[in-house]
């Protein structure tokens, strides 16, 4: 069921700015205890503490390291970097496979 | 594995360095410039300003922070000045944290989408719908979400790249992740309510 509601109590709110904190499992002892208290009783901080844990679960899936440089982009940086004679050599993580075959 | 670059050797103007730093850091310079700006020619004009400016500030640099920190830095620095020419009103109120502040006093969904299966999770229609959240956050949350999560820096580094406290850090990057929370609530809302 979904409902879009203010969050019960004051207790929700301020507990809300540390979820992020909790789910990366940095937050400090004290904290994690009340929270994990206050989740034993609210229904909605659970909810919010599943999808937001989920949330970043898909940023660091579908979101790591792209786009690459593309190649075009590279030689024109070399170039206006006046570093044109060190554009043959292998790139370093090795994209722009078409230049570094040559 | 390739040797670390020498800061003594780009300090001393060896230019077969520099061309190994260029080619060691634009790939995440101009992912960063690109996220930020969602802009191919916007990215490539930081990426050179990026490097051109490293170029010339290179005798200034004193080795404190890591080159790649620096580099973020002048990024960042360039990337958040042509938002602000382009878009004042995006960072006009840019005192600590002021963007996203009344998140915790507004409504939140609560759906809970966190059992669906991976599949459905990781569809390119989500990553197009994520990407499209990410780039709409407010610049100074999207830049600690970008550098945090993305470019996978610690708390200090980005701070130290911002210019701002730890705790500012962290605030932002909850701001963030709560608002893409919020953006991925209402979409499998709709979809677990049938909604095209
Ligand atoms: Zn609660």
């Amino acid at each position: 069921m979904s409902t879009s509601t203010p969050l019960p109590s004051s207790q929700c709110r301020y507990l809300l700015d540390s979820l992020s904190e909790y789910v990366d499992g940095t937050l400090q002892e004290s904290l994690c205890l009340e929270i994990e208290r206050h989740l034993a009783e609210c229904d909605n901080c659970r909810v919010v503490v599943d999808t937001l844990r989920r949330t970043v679960y898909l940023v660091q899936t579908l979101e790591q390291a792209q786009p690459t440089l593309p190649s075009d982009v590279r030689v024109r940086l070399f170039h206006k970097l006046q570093l044109d004679e060190f554009l043959e050599g292998d790139t370093v993580e090795g994209h722009n496979a078409e230049i570094a075959e040559r | 594995m390739t040797e670390p670059i020498s800061l003594e050797a780009l300090k001393a103007g060896d230019k077969a360095e520099f061309a190994r730093f260029v080619e060691t850091h634009s790939p995440a310079i101009y992912r960063l410039a690109l996220r930020m700006l969602n802009n191919p020619q916007d990215a490539e004009d930081i990426l050179q300003e990026t490097f051109i400016k490293a170029y010339q500030n290179l005798p200034r640099f004193d080795g404190r922070s890591k080159l790649s920190t620096w580099l973020y830095r002048i990024a960042t620095n360039e990337a958040l000045m042509l938002i602000r020419r382009r878009k004042p009103e995006a960072l006009s109120v840019d005192a600590p944290v002021s963007n996203g502040e009344g998140l915790a006093q507004e409504a939140l969904e609560i759906v809970d989408w966190s059992h669906m299966p991976e599949e459905s999770l990781l569809s390119d229609e989500v990553r197009r719908y994520l990407r499209q959240a990410i780039d709409r956050l407010p610049p100074t949350l999207k830049a600690v979400f970008l550098l945090r999560e993305i470019e996978g820096l610690s708390t200090r580094e980005t701070a130290e790249v911002l210019g701002l406290s730890e705790a500012a850090v962290k605030t932002r990057l909850s701001r963030a992740r709560l608002a893409l929370r919020e953006r991925l609530s209402v979409y499998y809302r709709d979809r677990l309510e049938g909604k095209p």
